[in-house]
């Protein structure tokens, strides 16, 4: 009952191969963090793995959508891919070339974030000319009188009036300091921005032009996008491939399509399920997926997902099943089968 | 004729004095909540949705001013009630969810005691009971360890176990109506599907009234019998939730529609709608269509006090357009 062996056997491949149109524009190879923990008063510490040895790819110019349960460990992955937050163990690449902590300001001109509250991600005391050129000045990037000039660039990018830079984000909409907050991570012209809930905080027609203005940059930029939302009808718009964790780990990456015409993981089948589409008179429906989440400092023995999972057998209680990795992508489940190769 | 309704609102005005001022948040709300009914009032920031639910209560900040031709629960008339009588009504015969649960929970008090507090101020009833129905109600909101849980402080649980903590403070004396601001919006989908389940169950046991207020259009859809439609401090439209979604007569109401994403109707990667422009200032005399800037289809007409049109039993809007369209029918 192996799995087939994997396309990408990420510990053989060499590190420094020169990069290609296939390299991964970022990777991460058995990527695992830990965090101490106190367990209570006089009871020591132990560890909790926020994220548990993930191996993820995400491809240049694609949309790779990461999906999953607060505390799944979703941001503390973008932590690791910003470069704020150094793995416990495992690698990150960047192009093909692996990063350390010390590259922390080369990775941030190739990786810029972009978080979720436009309303306390920004500087109230800076201007927005200020706020967006910062990244410039950090870096050490053109003249001053250059800056302005690329900050104006920038600005008409995310379609920002010019006359706005003078600004405070305090006499701004919530839209417009979204797309302040776009700007800044522009700026340095990045490969890839990070997108931690990027329209969560923002109103329903404040959003749909917010993820329009994501569209049209990746389109003309040639962006590549991790977004991170719990939103999935956002992601489903947006991403090429979709990621779902739980408890630290990835449980299935699948095309946006197929995830949605069929997920492979009985998760990503719960969190379909609790999508409510507009539609009346289809009720609320039942995810059945019991009550909590688990704590992920006391993870459930065997699959993690097993106790809120419907279809979990006396394996699934005992033995964590192996990843398989095939054509359709990732799954870790006892009872998925691998993808036949495409003939 | 028809029941008393469970909640009465005619002609709702409330206004604050501002820099510059005095801004006209809610101009001219009415709606009426029967037992065992679901109300969604949607709408977007600044449009008036959270004074409406304030004002109801009794909670509105003491600078705003709240005028009203009727605000009734259950007939009772709650303007010119006592105080004392407001605080008898309210976390027993009806509750609120607040958006945001650390303006709303003591930071000084643990889970447990804020929790039974409701209870034991309403009903006669002893420690341990209170505490029995607070374990119980935890555990129906998805909190596990619901004994623990009780002896600890706001501080120490996370933004989503706050915000079911508060849920289950709203449902501890068996309210008739809820008013709930937002009330999953901050939680993971799953929890608010397993929430709105809960709220779903108790409305079709128990008879409750709810009053939702959201701006997220699946949840809409999928728990209101009627929705009010509210923009800029006004109701712009009305109606069951099958005539909102399929048969949308505001241009505003239509706007919002095309602006969310939906899984096997929308094209991924393709643009979605918007409706460009800001919601105005409402500070001053206001009077013309609040939509007016921002509507496609505006007009010379529209820059005039703007009446709800009757489509039907419950169903109204308010546009110059279906104004018009009357007088040609």
């Amino acid at each position: 009952m192996t799995p087939p062996a994997p396309e990408n056997p990420a510990h053989e491949a060499p590190a420094h191969e020169a990069p290609t149109d296939e390299t991964p524009m970022l990777e991460l190879r058995n990527v695992s963090r830990q965090f101490k923990v106190s367990r209570g008063l006089m009871k020591g510490s132990t560890n909790l793995k926020a994220v548990d040895d993930v191996s993820l790819q995400l491809r240049r110019g694609e949309v790779l959508g990461l999906v999953g349960e607060s505390g799944c460990g979703k941001t503390t992955l973008s932590r690791i891919l910003l470069g704020l937050m150094p793995p416990s163990s495992g690698e990150v690449l960047v192009g093909g070339e692996p990063m350390s902590a010390a590259d922390r300001k080369a990775r941030a001109r190739r990786i810029q974030p972009v978080f979720q509250d436009p309303y306390s991600s920004l500087n109230p005391r800076k201007t927005v000319s200020q706020i967006v050129s910062a990244p410039l000045e950090v870096h050490d990037v053109g003249a001053p009188g250059d800056r302005a000039r690329v900050v104006a660039e920038t600005l008409d990018l995310v379609g920002l009036p010019r006359r706005v830079a003078d600004s405070y984000p305090g006499q701004m909409s919530g839209g417009q300091r979204q797309r302040v907050a776009i700007a800044r991570a522009l700026v340095m012209r990045p490969e890839v921005m990070i997108c931690d809930e990027p329209t969560s905080a923002l109103d329903v027609s404040v959003q749909s032009q917010i993820l329009n203005l994501l569209l049209d940059l990746q389109k003309e930029l040639g962006l590549t996008y991790l977004l991170i939302s719990h939103n999935l009808a956002v992601v489903e718009h947006l991403a090429n491939r979709v990621a779902v964790m739980y408890l630290g780990r990835i449980v299935e990456v699948s095309e946006t399509a197929k995830l949605f015409a069929g997920p492979r993981h009985p998760y990503a089948e719960a969190l379909l399920a609790s999508v409510l589409t507009p539609d009346p008179g289809m009720g609320v429906p039942d995810t059945q997926l019991g009550l909590a989440y688990p704590n992920p400092i006391d993870p459930p023995s065997g699959c993690a997902f097993h106790p809120r999972c419907k279809a979990a057998t006396d394996l699934c209680k005992a033995r964590r099943p192996e990843t398989i990795r095939d054509a359709a992508g990732l799954v870790e489940c006892h009872l998925a089968t691998p993808a036949p190769l495409p003939a | 004729m028809s029941e008393i309704p469970i909640l009465k609102v005619e002609d709702l005005r409330v206004s604050l004095p501002v820099d510059g001022g005095t801004l006209n948040a809610v101009r001219g709300v009415s709606f009426d909540v029967n037992r065992g009914e679901t109300l969604c009032i949607v709408g977007e920031s600044g449009c008036g949705k959270s004074l409406t639910s304030l004002a109801i209560m009794g909670l509105l900040p003491r600078r705003a001013k709240r005028e009203a031709a009727a605000l009734a629960f259950d007939g009772q008339s709650l303007q010119g009630m006592s105080p004392r009588g407001l605080r008898k009504l309210r976390g027993d015969r009806m509750a609120m969810i607040f958006q945001e649960p650390m303006t709303s929970l003591n930071p000084a008090y643990t889970v447990g005691d804020q929790l039974m507090e409701a209870l034991l101020t309403h009903r006669k009833v002893s420690r341990s009971e209170a505490r029995a129905r607070a374990i119980a109600l935890l555990e129906q909101v998805g909190i596990t360890a619901a004994e623990r849980r009780l002896a600890q402080y706001p501080h120490q649980l996370s933004g989503g176990l706050r915000q079911r903590v508060m849920i289950a403070m709203a449902l501890m004396c068996g309210p008739e109506l809820i008013i709930a601001d937002e009330p999953t919006t901050a939680l993971d989908v799953t929890i608010q599907a397993q929430i709105l389940h809960l709220l779903l169950e108790l409305k079709r046991e128990m008879g409750l009234a709810l009053v939702l207020i959201t701006h997220d259009l699946g949840v809409v859809a999928r728990i209101a019998d009627r929705v009010a439609v509210m923009y800029a401090g006004e109701v712009v439209e009305t109606g069951t939730a099958a005539e909102i979604f399929s048969d949308p007569q505001h241009p505003y109401t239509r706007g919002l529609l095309s602006c969310i994403p939906v899984p096997g109707r929308t094209r991924p990667g393709e643009h979605l709608g918007s409706v460009p422009g800001v919601v105005p200032s409402l500070i001053g005399s206001f009077t013309e269509c609040g939509f007016r800037e921002r509507c496609p289809l505006a007009r010379e007409a529209c820059a005039r006090p703007i009446g709800l049109t009757p489509l039907g039993e419950g169903r109204a809007v308010r546009c110059v357009l279906a104004e018009t369209e009357e007088a040609a029918a």
